[in-house]
Formats: structure tokens, C-alpha cells, sequence
């Protein structure tokens, strides 16, 4: 039966939700003629401006993405045996969680650092324990990701000085640190210092990495943990490109050249549960990050525009109840990942949201790559759902979306601004409540948890972390206070909080402490002497 | 104020230790206001002190303890130790996050309410809460 041109044919319907779990509206139905003219430009062909099919003419049939399972927990010799087992079993790059007191730059003997040494990551005081890390991984032969913000610098300088050590000089050294400070004073709430401070010291990192490590990422901006603290796809798109821009723009005044350090600049995205929504997402933030450096920031090399990414599957989509299921939930967003033309992948255990994983559970999550990549055939060719009338016009109102989110930040004066008055932060928390909501309401089904429950459930082993590590750990340190020179160090020390006073890039001083063995609490506290401390106001 | 006009249930939503993850504290906090209660949010990084005196100067009925940085068995033991050396005795303690099975009865036995781990509905929680809190306000407390 013919319909009028542009109508849309009547439906059966069952009585549920037609959204994306963003609260997006889903049509039952899409056609060419949904799409705005311009497709062909707007979508291009794969390695091509403005990357929407993907930043790489051949993608996985070229090369395939990354596997790089984040790991890390207990004392460097026990997370260092962790990544032994990895790389033994077929993963590719390394990938570091570092302990909350590592993360918030105390040291493992201070007294806020009681009870968590060790416990949601490995702790790292000092060179030694860097050292400790690494030991027995040429480092000129991985690529290595750490996962820290406020005191990445510090983190930096040991991996310098362990390559050092094994005789890789920095311009070697390949892989990616985090660094991207924003995203903690919205989302994940790691910090050390006051926003201003703690950018300068980002934009002191892209400087002195444009020159020095030319293979090394020295910012990750990351929407994960965006995602993780409740927010929507949309949002997760928006607060992360326009984080991206705020950093542009201070390397920019610093007086780089965009082309010199716009390369080195990548991305980490979550793969969450909703299939779809999140393969436009990626789609949309290729697109608007090549725009938006072409166009607004003036880069003329490609390798500027083109965005790349790591993803990691939602931890938050994970369930207490029947943790078998996630491995399904994994999978589904693993492959959302890939189709969405990721450069390197963390999928999660099924076991996390009770514990850090085991090595079990670690291995059927790095087994479920191995399955997409060697067997759903899903990499044999490039952007497999380019052209798709769905995918398209999701992706053009996600695009849509995100331009609508920095049209509201420019209006409060920038993301900075943005930040210290709450707007995205309140947007997050807003967006978490009602989806749990919906979750209350029985709107969303979660399996498991408020549908197809399941009574007295066997429990599940998890990773206990030994409470003895933390004494191995505070032991270690006060091992390596007493080796070393302390007057080397209370001169590092003095020197690195002079040059914080001053303009000068802080790397050399971090490196020159770091060498002489200060540990990171002793140079966050002087920096802090400097910088003073940061305090939000809570906004629910 | 009268005795007989219903006092509004006073509750502390805290952050012990250095974990940032505060999805599920503020998503707490609000459903606790929504429901009418005083919420008082202790905001990120506190520490026991902090938050025993947070307790004893907002005169709360209830404390909610949310953990996901695995401290608990440090941090949880702490906060009921200083309430208790200050002669409170009569505040619900409850704890929420990724708190594993077998540390649950433990921590119980030093006095936590209620443990409320993954999934727990919000419902659940606002329930548990004003209940408790009514009987400590019929104990004229």
C-alpha cells in the first residue's frame, strides 16, 4: 500500500518507552527523507574531513584497536604481576588505576590515606615504587595509559625517569596520561588545587610534551567518568568537547602553534548500555572536533582534526545482582564501541560493581574483545552503519545537542565559569535523579535489579585486598625516605615552590624532584603552599 | 518549639574518605528532601571528625555513609567510635555503596542500621530512614 510521500504509516505499539536511555525520542520508523540535506558532507568517507565514518581510511581491516585493560591494585609488585598476566594473555597496552590517595596526592603514610592504600588501585609514592611498576616491561615496546589528573604531572616524571633507567629517552615513549582537570571538578572529584592552578599546570604539560615526547598524549579528555557520575549521552558529548576546546584555547594564549600539539590530543569516551545512541555520539564527536579545529581554532594539518579515542565499557550499567549478566551488557557496549570506530578499548568485569575484578572475571572481559575482533566479522570493513537513515539523524541530534549545550556555557562565560557555577554539575545530578526515577517508576527495566529478579542469589568470589598491603606500602616508603638524600630533596622541594611562584613551566622542577626521590605528597604540599587547596559546594 | 509539632527528620548524607563517586549520595540526599526531610550534604573527602561533628551539631537523627573506595571497614568503624565518644548514641547509622557480603555483619555489629549496596531502590532507603527516625522522635530524643 502507497503512502503519501513524507507520511509515516500507523503503528502497532507495544505499551512501553520509545527513548533512548538518555530520554532521547525514538521514531518507530526512519527514512531517507528524515535527514536534513547535506548528508553526503556532512558524512564523508572514513580517514577523510570531518571523520564522522571514522579517523582512519581502512580502520580494523588496517589495524585493530587497542585492547587495554585498566588495572591496578594493592603494592606495585602485585599489580606489576597483573600486568604480566595480561600482556601473557594477548592484551596490547598497559592501562594504570592508581589508589584514591595516589590520585588526591597524598602520600600512603598520611593520615587521610588510612584504610584506602591500595584498595581501588596501586599505590605509588616515589620513584622506587614507578620503578617497582614496570619492572621487567620495556617500556620502549608498550604503550602505557595512567589514569590520573591532579598530580599527573608528578606521575609523569617517574615514567620519564623509569624509561631513563631502561635507557628509552622521552621522545620514545609512547602512551597517554589523563591530565584532564575539568572533568574532575565536574565529575570525578580528584583534585589538588584551585582551577586556575591546576590549568596551568595542564597547559604546562601539552608544552613541554609538544616538545620533549612527541609520541606521548599528554591529555586524555574524558567523558567517562562524566557518564559514570549520572549524566546523559548528550551531556557526556557536550561538557567533554567543549573541556577539549578550554584546553585548545589555553595552549592557544601560551602561544602554541595548534598543529604542534592538536595531534596529540585524544579522547575517552563510555560505552554505555543504549546501543545506538552511543555510536552516534562517537560519530558526532568526530564530526564536531574536526569542525570546530578547522574552522574556530585555524589548524590546517588533518592529524589536528582528527579525533581518536579510548572507550570504556559503563561500569555504572554493571549490576550487583546476577553479575553473569554484565558480561552481556559488556559485549553489547563493547561493540557499540567498536562500531563507533574506537582506537582502543577497556571492557569491564563482570564482577565490578561488588570489587575490583578478579582474574577470572579479567579474562572473560578481555576473551569478549578477542571474540569481537577475531570472530563477529564486525572488522571487516569500515563503519559497517555509515549511511544507515538511524544512525545518521541520531547522529545529527546529537550533534545538534552538544551545540546546544555550548551555546549555554558560552552564555555563563566559558567552562571554567561554567564549573564554578555548578551548571554542569547540577545538569548531571539532575539527569542521575530522574533516571533513577524511571528506574523507581518501573519506566526502565534494569534485568535484574527491578524486573526479573531472581531470589536468593549464590554470592560471587571477589578480590579481597590483603589489609596488609598498606603497611607493606607504608613501609616501603619510609625504606625509601630513609635512602635517600635528604638535602637533595628539601632543595628540589624549595626549587619546584619557587617556580611555582613564578611562570615558568613546571615539568623540569616536578623531574628534578622526582629524581632526587621526593615523594608526590611532599611535592603536591609545596605546590599547594603556593596554589592553596580547592573546596566545592555541593550542588543535589 | 511545641512538643506536639512534628519536628522534621534531620539527616547527614556523607563523603568519608577520598572517593569522588557521589552519584549515589546525591541522588540519596534528594530523595530524602523530596520525601521532606532536613537533608544535610557533608559535600566530598571528609573525614570522620568532620563528619561526627557534622552529626552532633546538626542534631541529625540519621547519618548515611557512602563508601565506594573499599575504606569502609576503616572509615565506618571511626565514625560510630567519635559519635559514641561524644555520648551519641541514639543517631541511625546506615552505610550505602559497594560494600562486599561477608563485611555486612560486621559492621552491623558496630551498630550500622542498615547496609544498602547496589540496586538498592530509593523508596527502600527513605522508608528505612523515616522510620527509624520516628522512633527516635517517639523516644522524645
Amino acid at each position: 500500500m502507497a503512502a503519501e510521500p513524507g507520511s509515516k504509516p500507523e503503528f502497532k505499539q507495544r505499551d512501553a518507552e520509545f527513548t533512548t536511555i538518555s530520554g532521547q525520542e525514538i521514531e518507530p520508523l526512519y527514512a531517507e527523507q528524515d535527514l536534513d540535506p547535506g548528508l553526503e558532507e556532512r558524512v564523508g568517507q572514513p580517514g577523510e574531513y570531518p571523520f564522522t565514518r571514522g579517523p582512519y581510511p581502512s580502520m580494523y581491516r588496517g589495524r585493530l584497536w587497542t585492547m587495554r585493560q585498566f588495572a591496578g591494585f594493592g603494592t606495585v609488585e602485585e599489580t606489576n604481576e597483573r600486568f604480566h598476566y595480561l600482556l601473557d594473555h594477548g592484551q596490547t597496552g598497559l592501562s594504570t588505576a592508581f589508589d584514591m590517595p595516589t590520585l588526591m596526592g597524598y602520600d600512603s603514610d598520611h593520615e587521610r590515606s588510612l584504610g584506602e592504600v591500595g584498595r581501588e588501585g596501586v599505590a605509588v609514592d616515589t620513584l622506587d615504587d614507578m620503578e617497582g611498576l614496570f619492572a621487567g616491561i620495556p617500556l620502549g615496546g608498550v604503550t602505557t595509559s595512567m589514569t590520573i589528573n591532579a598530580p599527573a604531572a608528578i606521575l609523569l616524571a617517574y615514567y620519564v625517569l623509569v624509561g631513563e633507567s631502561q635507557g628509552v629517552p622521552p621522545e620514545q615513549l609512547g602512551g597517554t596520561i589523563q591530565t584532564d582537570i575539568l572533568k574532575e571538578y565536574i565529575a570525578q572529584k580528584e583534585w589538588c588545587f584551585p582551577i586556575e592552578p591546576a590549568m596551568r599546570l595542564v597547559t604546562d604539560m601539552i608544552e613541554w610534551c609538544s616538545r620533549e615526547m612527541p609520541r606521548w598524549h599528554p591529555v586524555s579528555i574524558s567523558g567517562y567518568h562524566i557518564r559514570e557520575a549520572g549524566s546523559t549521552a548528550q551531556q557526556e558529548l557536550a561538557f567533554t568537547l567543549k573541556d577539549g576546546f578550554t584546553y585548545v584555547e589555553r595552549a592557544l594564549e601560551r602561544g602554541l602553534d595548534i598543529d604542534d600539539f592538536a595531534p596529540r590530543l585524544s579522547f575517552f569516551f563510555n560505552a554505555h548500555v543504549d546501543f545506538f545512541e552511543e555510536i552516534a555520539k562517537y560519530r558526532a564527536a568526530r564530526r564536531i572536533w574536526a569542525r570546530e579545529l578547522r574552522d574556530t581554532y585555524g589548524a590546517k594539518r588533518e592529524e589536528s582534526m582528527r579525533l581518536r579515542f579510548h572507550t570504556q565499557t559503563a561500569g555504572v550499567s554493571l549490576t550487583a545482582q546476577q553479575p553473569l549478566n554484565n558480561i552481556v551488557r559488556t559485549s553489547l557496549e563493547a561493540m557499540a564501541a567498536v562500531l563507533g570506530g574506537t582506537q582502543s578499548l577497556h571492557t569491564n568485569s563482570y564482577d565490578e560493581a561488588l570489587a575490583l575484578p578478579t582474574e577470572e572475571a579479567v579474562r572473560v572481559a578481555l576473551r569478549t574483545q578477542q571474540i569481537i575482533a577475531s570472530e563477529s566479522g564486525v572488522t571487516n570493513t569500515a563503519d559497517p552503519l555509515g549511511g544507515s537513515w538511524f544512525v545518521e539523524k541520531l547522529t545529527d541530534e546529537m550533534e545538534a545537542a552538544a551545540y546546544g549545550y555550548f551555546a549555554r556555557i558560552d552564555e555563563l562565560g566559558g567552562m571554567v565559569e561554567a564549573i564554578r557555577r555548578n551548571f554542569p554539575q547540577r545538569e548531571i545530578a539532575d539527569a542521575s535523579f530522574t533516571y533513577q526515577q524511571e528506574l523507581n517508576e518501573r519506566k526502565r527495566i534494569v534485568v535484574g535489579v527491578n524486573d526479573f529478579v531472581q531470589e536468593d542469589e549464590e554470592p560471587t568470589p571477589i578480590l579481597k585486598i590483603d589489609a596488609a598491603l598498606e603497611r607493606k606500602q607504608t613501609d616501603r616508603l619510609a625504606a625509601t625516605r630513609a635512602r635517600r638524600d635528604g638535602g637533595a630533596v628539601e632543595s628540589a622541594l624549595a626549587e619546584l615552590k619557587l617556580a611555582a611562584a613564578g611562570e615558568g613551566n613546571l615539568m623540569p622542577p616536578i623531574i628534578a624532584a622526582a629524581r632526587a626521590r621526593a615523594s608526590e605528597g611532599e611535592m603536591i604540599a609545596a605546590m599547594q603552599e603556593v596554589f592553596g587547596t580547592y573546596t566545592e559546594s555541593p550542588v543535589f | 518549639m511545641e512538643a506536639a509539632t512534628a519536628r522534621k527528620i534531620r539527616v547527614v548524607v556523607a563523603k568519608p574518605g577520598l572517593d569522588g563517586h557521589d552519584r549515589g549520595a546525591k541522588i540519596i540526599a534528594r530523595a530524602l528532601r523530596d520525601a521532606g526531610m532536613e537533608v544535610i550534604y557533608t559535600g566530598l573527602h571528609q573525614t570522620p571528625e568532620q563528619i561526627a561533628e557534622t552529626v552532633i551539631q546538626e542534631d541529625a537523627d540519621a547519618v548515611g555513609l557512602s563508601i565506594l573506595s573499599g575504606a569502609h571497614m576503616t572509615l565506618v568503624p571511626r565514625v560510630v567510635a567519635l559519635l559514641a565518644e561524644q555520648g551519641v548514641d541514639d543517631v541511625l547509622v546506615t552505610v550505602g555503596g559497594t560494600i562486599p557480603a561477608d563485611d555486612i555483619p560486621e559492621l552491623k555489629k558496630l551498630g550500622v542500621a542498615a547496609v544498602f549496596t547496589p540496586g538498592a531502590g530509593t523508596d527502600e532507603i527513605v522508608e528505612f530512614i523515616s522510620a527509624g527516625a520516628a522512633e527516635r522522635h517517639a523516644r522524645g530524643e
